[in-house]
C-alpha cells in the first residue's frame, strides 16, 4: 500500500533533488509483498514470504540524465544518494533529447478505477494456500505408475506504485496477482523423464481456477510420450495459445522508438505500409477493467489510449517515448503497448487442427532467437504432427527457421482462444509454408 | 521491483546479456576502499548487527524444530554508464540491501527476507521461515566462528568506488571511436560499462560465519553496420570479477575488433539448409553446449528429485574417454568464481565428467545431505531475496589432442559454429538448444560459406556420446553469460576446446 508517508517521502526526494542542482526530476516509489508455497509429492517443499519497498529517482541536470534506485528508504541516506547522483550526472555528455514529457500529454486523473487490486491478496488464509497446492498435487498422485514427481505451487503478490514529476504529474496504481501452477515429471523412453505443466493466474483470488490444473498437466505430459523428429520440410504450422505470443514478440519489439532510432529494427520507415498479411489486425486497448496490463499512464506518466497497431497488415503506429521522439523529431505516441488484442477468427486450437490436412502443431518452444535488424529467426520446437485434421505423432528436437515478415505474411488463420489472464491476448495461430528442420 | 515468481517449467538456460538491453546502474554510497580487506567485524558493523543479534535470529529460525538455518546479508551497489550516438550520455545506479533467513527441515525449505535490518524485523523473518518445520525439538545455541577466506580468487587492486564516472567515461568513448574507425559501414554503436560490488555476511546454525567482498565488471559494445541498405548487428562483451584495473586500452582494442569482425561477417552469411548433420563447435563460447546439454541436468536438485535425464548415470560411462568436463569456482577473476558459495561452502573445482565417466553432480547443502556426501560448493543465489540452489560456475571441457583443422577435414558436409547468443534445455527430456549467431558451412573438409542466425537442437546424453573428437585448443569464454533457473539469474562462464559432434539438428531452409 502507498501510504501518505510514502507520498511525502517521494515529494521530499524530488524537492531535495531540485534544490541540489536538478532542473527536473521524476520520482517513483514501489512497494509490494509476495508469498509462495510449493508442494512436491504431497509434502510442503518451500515456503517463502516477504515485503519490499524501493525508490527510483530520475535526474535531469544541466541537459544531462541519470537514473538512480535504492531500497534504502531513509532520508539521511537518500540525501547523499541523491547528491552523488547529481554529481555523477553532471559529468556526462549533454543530451538535449533527455526531457520530461510535455505536461499536456500526462494522464490527468478522473477516470474510474481499473480494478486491478484484490485486497484479499494480503490475507489469504495460509491453510487455504496449502490446501489449494495440495489439492492440485493430489490430482496427479497415483494416477499413473510412470509418475516420478508431482509438484504444485500457489503464489500471490501485490504491487503498488506512486510516481510524481517536477512538471506536474502525479499518479498511482495498485495491482494484485494470484497463481496456481502444477507440474509433473514421468518416466519416458530410456533415461528420459519428460515433464509438463499447466497453470492459471488471475488478478482476483475468486476468479483463479482452483481445480483441474494437476489433471491437465498430467494429460499434457502423457500425450508427449513417444516424441520423435519427423522429416525436414515445409509444413503448415499451428501454434497453440500458450506459445503464439512468442511469435508476435519480435514484431512488437521492432516497433519501439529506441529500436528505430538505433537502427536496431527490421521495421524502419514502414508506417502506413503493408508489412504482413491483411488478415492481421492488432489493437492496443489499455483501459479494460480487471484485465492484466490495464493502465491509464505509461512509465513516463503519458496518458494511454486505445490505438490500432496493425490494421489489415498495414503498420499504424510505432511506440515512441519522449526521448525517441526528441531524438528523431517525430511525434510521441506511447512508450509501449498495454493490452494487445488481435481480431479473432472462429476456431480454437482443435478447430484449426481439424482444418489442417498436413502440418505441425507447436505446443512448446525450446530456445532460439530472432535477429532484431533483419527479422530472421530460428527456434527449437516440440508438438505434434497433424495428418488429415488429427494429431498423429508427438514430435520434438526440431527447429523452425524463417523471417518474421514472411511468416506473418503467410498467416493462414487466427484462432479465437487467447488465454484470459494474459495481457497479450494472442489466440492460436495458423501459418502456411514454414520451414521445419528435423530428420 | 522484483518478485520471486518461480518459473515452473523445468528448463534452464543462459544468455549473453551484452547482446540484449544492458541493465543500468551507477555511482555513490559505499564503504571505504579498506573494506575489501576487512572481515567479520567490518561486516557486522556495516550491516549494524552484533554477534548476539545473529545468535538470537538463528535461534528464532530454529524454534519450530528446523534442522538448519542460515542468514545471508547483502549490500550491493551497481553502476552503469552507457554510450549512444557517440556520447556517454546515460548513467544509472542501484543500491540493494537486505538479509534473507533460510530454514531447512529435512528436504523442506522455509525462506523470508527483509530490507530493513533491525533485530525486530530479522526475528519476524526468522519466525516466518521457521514455519516450515514442525518438529517440536529444541536446538542448542551456537557459537559463531569466522571461516577466513583463504583463497581469494578476486583480489581487487582498485575498488570501483575509488574511481569516478569521469574516469570511466573515456574508455567507452575510446571503444566507440575505435569501432567507428575500423569500418566505414558502422552506423551505430551502443556501449555500456557496468560494475558492481557486493558485501556479503553469512552465518549459520553450524556456527560458521564468513565475509566476502565480490566485485564484478561487464563491458559490452553492440555494433550496427549498414551495407547497401542491409542492416546487421552483433556485439562483443567481457566480464570478470575484477576492480577498475580491468579498464585498459588492450581490452578496448580487443572488443572493438571483435565487434567489427562479428558484425561484418554477417553481410556474407546465409541461412544453411537445415537437418541432421555433423557440427564442429569452435573453441570458447561453444562451452554453451556443456552448460545446456549436461550442466543443468547435472545440478543435483534435479537428480535428488529423480527428474533429470542423468539421474541414474552417476559413475557410469556416458561419453568418449577423451572427454573431461569441469565446473570450477576457483579460476582467478572469472565471472563464475566463488571464494565461498552462498551457503558457506568453500569454492572448489569439481570434475563432473572424468575420462568419459559421470563422476559428480553439482551439489548444494540439501542435495549433498540427500546423497550423504560433502557439498561441491555450488549453492548460489541471485540475491538475499532468493534461497540458494545448485548452480554452475565456470563450466568447461579440458583440451584433447586433435587440431581443429584435422577435425574439420573429417567432415564432408556440416556446420562450424563460432559465436552464440543464448541456449536452453529441458532437464528431464534432455532436449537442449543453442543459437548460433555466426559460423560457417563445412564442405568437403573445408570451411566455406559463412552462416548466421540458426538454432541448433539436440538431446543431452546423445549429443555428449556423439562427441567424437576433442581439440587441443581449449579456450575460456569471458563473455557476459548469465544463467537463468527457477527465476534466479546467476553469473557464469563456459569454455571448450573445438569439438566434433557427429550429429545435431541444424535449423535452416528446406
Amino acid at each position: 500500500m502507498i501510504t501518505n508517508e510514502n507520498k511525502k517521502l517521494a515529494q521530499w526526494a524530488m524537492d531535495f533533488a531540485l534544490k541540489n542542482g536538478c532542473q527536473d526530476a521524476r520520482v517513483s516509489l514501489y512497494s509490494g509483498s509476495n508469498s509462495s508455497l510449493e508442494v512436491r509429492n504431497m509434502k510442503i517443499d518451500r515456503l517463502q514470504q516477504a515485503t519490499e519497498c524501493s525508490l527510483v529517482i530520475q535526474l535531469y541536470v544541466d541537459g544531462r540524465f541519470g537514473s538512480f534506485s535504492t531500497n534504502r528508504i531513509d532520508r539521511k541516506e537518500l540525501e547523499s544518494f541523491i547528491k552523488n547522483g547529481v554529481d555523477s550526472t553532471r559529468y556526462l555528455a549533454e543530451d538535449t533529447a533527455r526531457t520530461l514529457p510535455d505536461a499536456s500529454l500526462y494522464y490527468k486523473g478522473g477516470q474510474p478505477d481499473l480494478e486491478l487490486y484484490d485486497p484479499k491478496a494480503e490475507n489469504v488464509n495460509p491453510d487455504d494456500k496449502v490446501s489449494l497446492a495440495m489439492g492440485t498435487c493430489e490430482e496427479i498422485m497415483g494416477k499413473d505408475e510412470r509418475i516420478i514427481s508431482a509438484e504444485a505451487s500457489y503464489s500471490d503478490d501485490t504491487e503498488f506504485k506512486y510516481m510524481i514529476t517536477s512538471n506536474g504529474f502525479e499518479g498511482e496504481s495498485s495491482a494484485s496477482s494470484f497463481s496456481l501452477v502444477s507440474s509433473v515429471s514421468i518416466k519416458g523412453d530410456g533415461e528420459a523423464r519428460p515433464s509438463s505443466y499447466w497453470y492459471d493466474s488471475a488478478l482476483f483470488y475468486d476468479t483463479l481456477i482452483k481445480k483441474g490444473l494437476g489433471t491437465k498437466a498430467l494429460e499434457r505430459v502423457i500425450r508427449k510420450l513417444g516424441q520423435k523428429k519427423v522429416a525436414s520440410g515445409k509444413y503448415t504450422m499451428i501454434v497453440d495459445n500458450m506459445n503464439s505470443a512468442r511469435l508476435l514478440s519480435p514484431i512488437m519489439g521492432a516497433l519501439y522508438g529506441s529500436a528505430i532510432q538505433q537502427k536496431n529494427s527490421f521495421l524502419i520507415d514502414k508506417l502506413d505500409q503493408k508489412i504482413v498479411s491483411d488478415k492481421l489486425f492488432i489493437t492496443d486497448t489499455p483501459h479494460i477493467k480487471r484485465a492484466s496490463g490495464a493502465r491509464y499512464f505509461d512509465g513516463e506518466g503519458v496518458a494511454t489510449k486505445q490505438m490500432p497497431v496493425i490494421e489489415g497488415g498495414v503498420l499504424k503506429t510505432y511506440f515512441i517515448d519522449t526521448y525517441s521522439a526528441n531524438k528523431m523529431a517525430t511525434p510521441q505516441t506511447i512508450s509501449g503497448p498495454s493490452i494487445i488484442n488481435l481480431q479473432m477468427g472462429d476456431k480454437d486450437t482443435d478447430g484449426l487442427i481439424a482444418a489442417t490436412k498436413k502440418g505441425i502443431l507447436i505446443t512448446g518452444f525450446n530456445g532460439g532467437n530472432s535477429n532484431s535488424t533483419t527479422g530472421d529467426f530460428s527456434y527449437g520446437v516440440e508438438g505434434f504432427l497433424i495428418e488429415n485434421g488429427k494429431l498423429t505423432q508427438p514430435i520434438s528436437e526440431m527447429n523452425i527457421t524463417g523471417n518474421m515478415l514472411t511468416l506473418w505474411s503467410n498467416l493462414l488463420e487466427i484462432g479465437n482462444d487467447p488465454r484470459p489472464s494474459s495481457s497479450w491476448k494472442v489466440p492460436s495461430l495458423a501459418f502456411e509454408s514454414v520451414d521445419f528442420s528435423g530428420l | 521491483m522484483k518478485f520471486n515468481r518461480r518459473d515452473f517449467i523445468k528448463t534452464g538456460g543462459m544468455v549473453m546479456i551484452g547482446s540484449l538491453a544492458a541493465p543500468s546502474f551507477l555511482g555513490g554510497c559505499t564503504g571505504s576502499a579498506a573494506d575489501k580487506a576487512a572481515g567479520i567485524s567490518f561486516a557486522q558493523n556495516h550491516f549494524g548487527v552484533s554477534e548476539q543479534d545473529l545468535k538470537k535470529v538463528l535461534a528464532a529460525a530454529l524454534e519450530k524444530g528446523g534442522d538448519y538455518a542460515d542468514l545471508f546479508f547483502e549490500h550491493t551497489y551497481r553502476n552503469n554508464i552507457g554510450l549512444q550516438d557517440g556520447a556517454v550520455n546515460r548513467a544509472a545506479s542501484n543500491i540493494d540491501f537486505g538479509m534473507g533467513v533460510r530454514v531447512l527441515s529435512g528436504d523442506q525449505t522455509g525462506y523470508a527476507y527483509v530490507e530493513t535490518i533491525t533485530l525486530d524485523e530479522m526475528l519476524k523473518a526468522a519466525r516466518t521461515a521457521a514455519r516450515i518445520a514442525n518438529a517440536g525439538k529444541t536446538t542448542a545455541a551456537v557459537n559463531l566462528t569466522e571461516i577466513p577466506v583463504t583463497n581469494n580468487y578476486y583480489t581487487v587492486q582498485t575498488a570501483w568506488d575509488e574511481i569516478a564516472v569521469k574516469e570511466k567515461m573515456p574508455y567507452l568513448q575510446k571503444l566507440n571511436d575505435k569501432v567507428f574507425a575500423l569500418d566505414k559501414r558502422v552506423n551505430k554503436v551502443s556501449a555500456s560499462l557496468g560494475d558492481s560490488t557486493s558485501h556479503i555476511l553469512f552465518c549459520n546454525s553450524e556456527g560458521q560465519m564468513y565475509y566476502d567482498y565480490r566485485p564484478m565488471v561487464t563491458l559490452s559494445a553492440v555494433c550496427i553496420m549498414e551495407e547497401n541498405g542491409k542492416i546487421e548487428n552483433s556485439y562483443a562483451a567481457r566480464s570478470y570479477r575484477m576492480g577498475a584495473e580491468f579498464l585498459t586500452d588492450e581490452v578496448i582494442e580487443t572488443l572493438a575488433k571483435e565487434a567489427i569482425e562479428k558484425t561484418s561477417i554477417l553481410f556474407q552469411a546465409i541461412k544453411p539448409k537445415g537437418g541432421e548433420m555433423p557440427v564442429v563447435m569452435g573453441a570458447g563460447g561453444s562451452g554453451i553446449l556443456l552448460h545446456e546439454a549436461i550442466g543443468h541436468a547435472f545440478e543435483a536438485d534435479f537428480n535428488r528429485k529423480n527428474t533429470s535425464i542423468f539421474a541414474d548415470q552417476l559413475n557410469k560411462k556416458i561419453c568418449n574417454e577423451n572427454i573431461t568436463v569441469v565446473d570450477d569456482g576457483t579460476i582467478p577473476f572469472n565471472r563464475g568464481s566463488v571464494n565461498i558459495d552462498d551457503e558457506g561452502i568453500e569454492g572448489q573445482k569439481t570434475y563432473i565428467v572424468k575420462d568419459g565417466v559421470l563422476t559428480s553432480y553439482l551439489h548444494d547443502r540439501l542435495s549433498a545431505k540427500h546423497y550423504g556426501i560433502p557439498s561441491t560448493g555450488n549453492g548460489r543465489r541471485e540475491s538475499f531475496r532468493m534461497m540458494p540452489i545448485p548452480r554452475m560456475r565456470a563450466t568447461y571441457m579440458e583440451a584433447g589432442n586433435v587440431t581443429e583443422e584435422e577435425m574439420i577435414s573429417t567432415v564432408k558436409k556440416g556446420i562450424y559454429a563460432s559465436n552464440f547468443t543464448n541456449g536452453q534445455v529441458q532437464i528431464g527430456a534432455g532436449d537442449f538448444t543453442f543459437f548460433v549467431k555466426d559460423g560457417y558451412l563445412i564442405e568437403n573438409g573445408k570451411l566455406t560459406q559463412p552462416i548466421k542466425d540458426i538454432n541448433i537442437i539436440g538431446n543431452g546424453p546423445k549429443a555428449l556420446a556423439d562427441i567424437t573428437m576433442v581439440g587441443n585448443n581449449y579456450k575460456m569464454d569471458n563473455g557476459t553469460w548469465t544463467c537463468g533457473k527457477d527465476g534466479q539469474s546467476c553469473p557464469v562462464t563456459c569454455g571448450m576446446p573445438s569439438a566434433l559432434v557427429s550429429k545435431l539438428t541444424v535449423g535452416g531452409e528446406s
